[in-house]
Order: structure tokens, then sequence, then C-alpha cells
């Protein structure tokens, strides 16, 4: 019961490109009843488990770009700490409140066309000096690229971690948003090394909510290994079927699930 | 250094599936010992309890697994699932400090000291 949920989650998170966590938590609690803080457990394991799997077939790809990830994790592992900190001291019907926004906010994100910024203006000053420049390959050939506006993309990665931390999500499509829109990186650079980043940043809260007992072997185990064929599932589909209906269809039930985490947060039902 | 780009790159990518398989097998075993002794008992998540202690640290774990607990078995491959990413970043931090990169030395180090602080848990 628990992993067919689970493989659902992962498949519309595959298909939708939103990742399987943001669709497990609402689906925990929503269609089985679960408490929202053991549902956040499960659903950074299982976040954890779904990046690292995709993250091991990118990084040989040449697309990410570990230098870029690796100092923006300084962000999202602070942001994580502080979001897993902070969730303890918070009531659940304001967390699921936050998780209904973020989850509008996500679906809205991955409809909205997606314009090309990535230009060949110069890096700035601090780009130069971290070394974040580099080159992703092309079919003609190895393309050049740089980062822009660090300071800003950095801060939005706190907040990245921060959300991460509190809602038990990988945050990809905020650490999509600091890579392409703010630090105008290459599309394809930005997703590949958020999604990167997303294993380190759920590692990161996963610990401490290992720590406070919100990890529960026997939910967590069903979802991790559903949620993990569900993506994988998902990603054979993406390959071989015209998706695009599918997708709209999938960020509709999204849409849904965000209402009604709304609604029962702020009625104070979670 | 480009080669030996590459070769990290191939090493992080084979770490991090040796990683998933090895914990997701383990926390599979620990499944089947579960069910294999608690069988059809329903579990009820709707009223928030937490975890014991045993379940929460990772020497409580490893005193379970000894004592054959399914339920620990799981939980240890759930430990080494979260215990993949870090390695990932400790295998990044080598990988600098080989080519000579101070900056990212410290960098890696500052978000390795995290995540361990996270994993290891801060002594209350």
């Amino acid at each position: 019961m628990t992993g067919s949920g689970a493989f659902g989650a992962g498949l519309i998170g595959a298909l939708t490109g939103l990742g399987g966590g943001i669709v497990i938590v609402p689906l925990l609690t929503i269609a089985c009843g679960v408490d929202i803080r053991y549902a956040v457990g499960a659903s950074l394991i299982s976040v954890i488990a779904t990046s690292s799997g995709a993250a091991a077939a990118y990084v040989r790809e040449g697309f990410s770009n570990i230098r870029i990830g690796m100092l923006l994790e300084t962000a999202t592992t602070a942001g994580a700490l502080a979001g897993a900190g902070v969730a303890a001291f918070v009531s659940t019907g304001a967390i699921a409140t936050v998780f209904g926004l973020v989850l509008l906010y996500s679906a809205y994100l991955t409809l909205r066309p997606h314009d090309v910024v990535a230009s060949d203006a110069p890096p700035d000053r601090l780009a130069t000096w971290l070394g974040l420049a580099a080159a992703y390959p092309t079919p003609d050939g190895p393309r050049a690229y740089a980062a822009r506006r660090v300071a800003a993309g950095y801060g939005l990665m706190f907040i990245a971690g921060i959300l991460s931390g509190l809602l038990g999500i990988g945050s990809g499509a905020v650490k999509v948003l600091a890579m392409d829109r703010v630090m105008a990186l290459p599309f394809k650079v930005s997703t590949t090394t958020s999604n990167f980043m997303i294993g380190v940043t759920a590692a990161a809260s996963a610990g401490v909510y290992l720590h406070r007992g919100y990890i529960d072997p026997g939910l967590a185990l069903p979802v991790m290994l559903g949620v993990l064929a569900g993506a994988l599932a998902g990603a054979r589909v993406l390959t071989h079927a015209r998706t695009h209906a599918l997708r709209l269809v999938f960020v509709g039930v999204v849409v849904l699930l965000s209402l009604e985490m709304l609604y029962r947060g702020v009625t104070g039902r979670m | 250094m480009s080669a030996h780009h590459e070769r990290v790159e191939a090493d992080i990518g084979t770490l991090l599936r040796v990683g998933v398989s090895v914990a997701a097998s383990v926390a599979a075993i620990g499944g089947l010992m579960y069910l294999a002794r608690h069988g059809t008992e329903t579990a009820s998540y709707g009223v928030f309890r937490g975890e014991p202690q045993d379940l929460r640290s990772i020497a409580g774990v490893l005193r379970d697994v000894f004592a054959g607990r399914g339920r620990g078995v799981i939980q240890l491959g759930l430990l080494l699932l979260i215990a993949t990413p870090i390695a990932r970043v400790a295998l990044t931090l080598v990988a600098f400090a080989r080519i000579g990169d101070r900056r990212y030395v410290v960098i890696t180090t500052v978000v390795l000291a995290l995540l361990l602080v996270s994993l290891l848990g801060v002594p209350s």
C-alpha cells in the first residue's frame, strides 16, 4: 500500500521533473493518513536514494559542475541543518502550509516556458576568484560558460537548504532557479548540478531527523524502494512516450495536492 | 588535469551507484527479516510517537543489528544511504587535495564538517 503509493510518487516526480520527494509527503499524509513528521523523514530518505542514483549517471556525462556544486553545498547544508532544527519547534499545520505554497510554486515553475538566459557576458570577480568557469559538452564541441551573481545565487541556495530541511524535499526547483536564472548557468548544467547537490543537502537534514526519531524503518523502507522503482519507470517512460499531455495531467495532480495541503495546514487539520 | 578530472567523476559515479545499491539491499534484507517475524501486523503512523532510542543513534542501530532485529537492519541500510553522499564529499576532498586546490579543500571541508555534525549528532 505504502510501496505502491511511493511508486506513484516516484513516477509523478520523474515525469513532472519535480522529484519524488515533493509528491511523497502530501501523498503519505493525505492519502495514507501518516503523521507529517514521519512522512518528512521517509521522504528525505527517498530523496537521497533517487538523487544519488541519478547523479551517478549524470556526473559521467560531464554536465554537472563539481566546483559550483561544492561551493553552493556549503549554503544548502547549512540551510538544511537550520531548517531541520526549526522543524522541531513549529506546528505541523505551519509545515503543511509552507509545504502547500512551495508545491504550488514548484508546479508553476515547471510549466513556465524556459527561455535561454545563459550568455557570453564575462563572469563576475567572485566567480573568477572561485574558479567557477568551465565548459560543457555540446554537439559542436565543448562550450565555455561562467557563473554570474554568485552572492545572490548563494543566498537563494541557503533558502533552498532551509526548505529542504523543513519539508523533507530536494528543493530541486529552487536550486535550478538559483543556478539557471540568477547565476545564468546553462540549463543542463543547472539541472544536473542541482541533482548532484540534492543528495548532500538531504543527507545533512536526514541525520538530524534520525536522531530526533522521525525516521521509521517500517515506513522509510517501502517508501524508498517504491520511489526508486517509480523514478526508474518514469525515466523509461520519458524516453519512449510523448510526454507533454502526461506531464500536464500530473502537474494538475500536484496542484490539487498542494491546495489540499494548504487547506489542511491553514485549518489546522494536519 | 582533464584526465584526472574525468577519472574523479567516474569514481564519484561508481561510489554513488555502489552506495545506493548496497544500502537498498541491506534495508531490503532487514525488511524481509522483519516481515518473517512480524508478518501481517499493520503499523499505524497516524499518531506521532517518535522512534525508540535504539533506532536514533548509530551505536543503537548496530546493537540492534547484532541482536538480529529486522528493524535495526533496515535502519542500518538507511544509515548507509545517508552515508553515501557524505562519502562522495570525502572523495571530492581527496581529489581537491591531490590537485592542490586549497580554496576548494577548505570549502569541501566545511561541507563535510556540517554533514558529520548532522550524522554523528551534537552532544546535548
